[in-house]
């Protein structure tokens, strides 16, 4: 996987949240987005449908959708509104 | 009497103080807020369990932010408030929500719109690359998730937001690669006239600037910005400097926006008139209460860009001119002190625009090539060609053609700099190629969205 995109640098001390990213677990922590975890594991949330090349958020505001990611249950969702939760999994290739 | 059903959209610095002006009356309005805490975006609330104390999350801010927060809490027994719900569209006196999955029709007696705005973004060649995003974007990413957007950030752009982020992400340890500015120096020169109007907020603008020059922080300004670099991700920012000169500062992130742009959407579906701002923006037409259609109501940056303590202000107008029209005796004297203050800031606010005036013109001279829309991947050169070869002069018209502004987010990323190209395709003024027009839903529904 890529180089992580964001860096924490604060609030490190929250309660571990167990998510799966392409298959591979990712521990993210209770707070985080989707985004958030997605961008703190690699630097994707999914290849752009228009092209060209990968795509990994913009506004983190829910305005620009963007960040629309696929979970593995076959529904999609706004990855930078949404919260981790425990066994959460999601594709993005 | 059966009290009357009012409903408010957005819980930021504007909704809250219309819903306080409201109860302050005996009424109790249902408050809508797609965010999951009140607070809106200056405001904004990190998730439970983050331990940050006001001071480090909001700076300067910090006690007026805690002060709306605590309004807002003292008000919750009287509001019917729902949070991560969304407000999709508003038609026949009846405002349309979704709440996880869930649709509601919400018929309303008065509606007041306080939703508030995003970034300003005009495109470059590689801004759709993983590690480009916007000011905005990079400070939520702070303040509600405690990350900085990468390891080295160069921010560019105008405006305040560009040295609040960048002094905000140093703050917090990370590494500011550059703050690259469109504006000049002598921009802030000419503004000081217009900025001395709110003499504390422009004294913290200069101090944030001051901050860049103490952590010896590359800065230039009067720059143009050429490309984000980058195979797979972002790798740096090229750019012309103040003397011509191109340079390009390595970086595995940048934030960027151009000041910032009201989200009119529900407006225009709740019948608002639009005035073009002279400046590349339409605002929905409102009177100095807010009263923006029959029982329709907007105030905030929704309705123009005046800042979060206008916001308050004019969610208090707003609120207090429903309270009246319903019948509810409102002492002059109390409008009087608002629109007061409310014209001090917009005195201010003429020199912050004087200070970091977009740079409209880079829209116009992108290359062809450059990604226009992110959504739908169209590009520069084929808004240009339909505007040249099939005689789309309109910016709807256009649309419809090569899918500029045509995607998932309604063109609100794209729309501003889309008018700016076809303006200068057509050779006409921007407000010549008119505004893109908003659908509901304002924004995606998920597919399993049911009502009840
Ligand atoms: C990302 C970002 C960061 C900012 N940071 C700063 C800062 O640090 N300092 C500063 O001085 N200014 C900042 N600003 C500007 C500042 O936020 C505004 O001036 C101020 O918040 C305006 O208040 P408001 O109440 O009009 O709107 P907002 O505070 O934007 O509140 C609008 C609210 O409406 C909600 N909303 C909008 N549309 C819908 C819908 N369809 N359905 C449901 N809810 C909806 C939103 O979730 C939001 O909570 C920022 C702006 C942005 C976009
Ligand atoms: S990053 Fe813009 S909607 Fe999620």
């Amino acid at each position: 996987m890529a180089d992580p995109q964001f860096v924490r640098v604060a609030e490190r001390h929250r309660a571990p949240v167990a998510i799966v990213i392409d298959g591979r677990p990712f521990q993210a922590v209770a707070g985080d987005t989707l985004l958030t975890a997605l961008l703190l594991a690699g630097a994707r949330v999914r290849v752009a449908e228009f092209g060209p090349g990968d795509r990994a958020g913009f506004c983190l505001m829910g305005a620009c959708q963007d960040c629309w990611v696929n979970l593995a249950d076959g529904t999609r969702t706004r990855a930078c509104t949404t919260p981790v939760a425990d066994g959460l999994s999601v594709l993005t290739a | 009497m059966s009290e009357a059903r009012i409903v408010i959209v957005g819980a930021g610095p504007a909704g809250v103080r219309a819903a306080e002006a409201l109860v302050n009356h005996g009424l109790a309005p249902i408050v809508i807020d797609e965010a999951p805490a009140a607070g809106g975006q200056i405001y904004r609330r990190p998730p439970a369990g983050f331990a940050r104390p006001a001071r480090v999350l909001y700076g300067f801010e910090a006690a007026k932010a805690q002060r709306l927060h605590a309004a807002f809490e003292a008000l919750r027994p009287r509001l019917d408030y729902r949070p991560d719900t969304l407000a999709w569209n508003v038609s026949e006196g009846s405002l349309w929500t979704q709440r996880s999955g869930t649709i509601e029709r919400i018929p309303f007696d008065r509606l007041i719109l306080c939703t508030g705005a995003m970034d300003r973004v005009i495109p470059l060649p590689g801004w759709t690359l993983p590690g480009a995003f916007t000011l905005g974007g990079a400070q939520v990413a702070l303040k509600a998730q405690g990350c900085a957007v990468g390891r080295r950030t160069v921010f560019f752009g105008t405006g305040p937001l560009l040295y609040l982020v960048a002094h905000q992400i140093a703050a917090a340890g990370a590494t500011v690669a550059a703050v690259l500015d469109t504006s000049r120096a002598r921009d802030s020169w000419h503004a000081l006239a217009g900025l001395v109007a709110v003499p504390t907020t422009a004294l913290k603008g200069a101090w944030y600037q001051l901050d860049l020059v103490l952590r010896r922080t590359p800065w230039h300004r009067g720059i143009r910005p050429l490309a984000v670099m980058g195979r797979d991700r972002v790798e740096g920012v090229r750019f012309r400097d103040a003397n011509g000169t191109e340079r390009e500062i390595a970086c595995d992130a940048v934030a960027f926006g151009y000041g910032l742009k009201p989200e009119t959407q529900l407006a225009e579906l709740a019948g608002a008139a639009f005035a073009y701002d002279g400046a590349g923006l339409w605002l929905p037409r409102v009177d100095p209460a807010g009263r923006l259609a029959p029982n329709v109501y907007a105030a905030g940056d929704g309705c123009g860009i005046l800042g979060a303590d206008a916001a308050e202000l004019a969610g208090r107008r707003a609120g207090l001119a429903v309270a009246a029209d319903l019948g509810r005796t409102v002492p002059p004297r109390e409008i009087a002190g608002i629109e007061r203050r409310r014209s001090a800031i917009r005195a201010f606010r003429a020199g912050l625009e004087v200070a970091f005036p977009t740079p409209t013109e880079l829209a116009a001279t992108l290359p062809d090539a450059t990604i226009l829309c992110r959504c739908e991947g169209a590009t520069v050169g084929a808004l240009r060609t339909v505007a040249n070869h099939k005689d789309a002069g309109e910016i709807n018209q256009a649309k419809a053609l090569c899918r500029v502004g045509m995607g998932r987010c309604q063109g609100r990323v794209c729309g501003f700099a889309a008018c700016q190209v076809l303006a200068a395709a057509r050779g006409v003024s921007v407000e010549a190629v008119g505004r893109l027009r908003a659908q509901a839903p304002v924004k995606p529904l998920p597919l399993a969205a049911r009502l009840p």
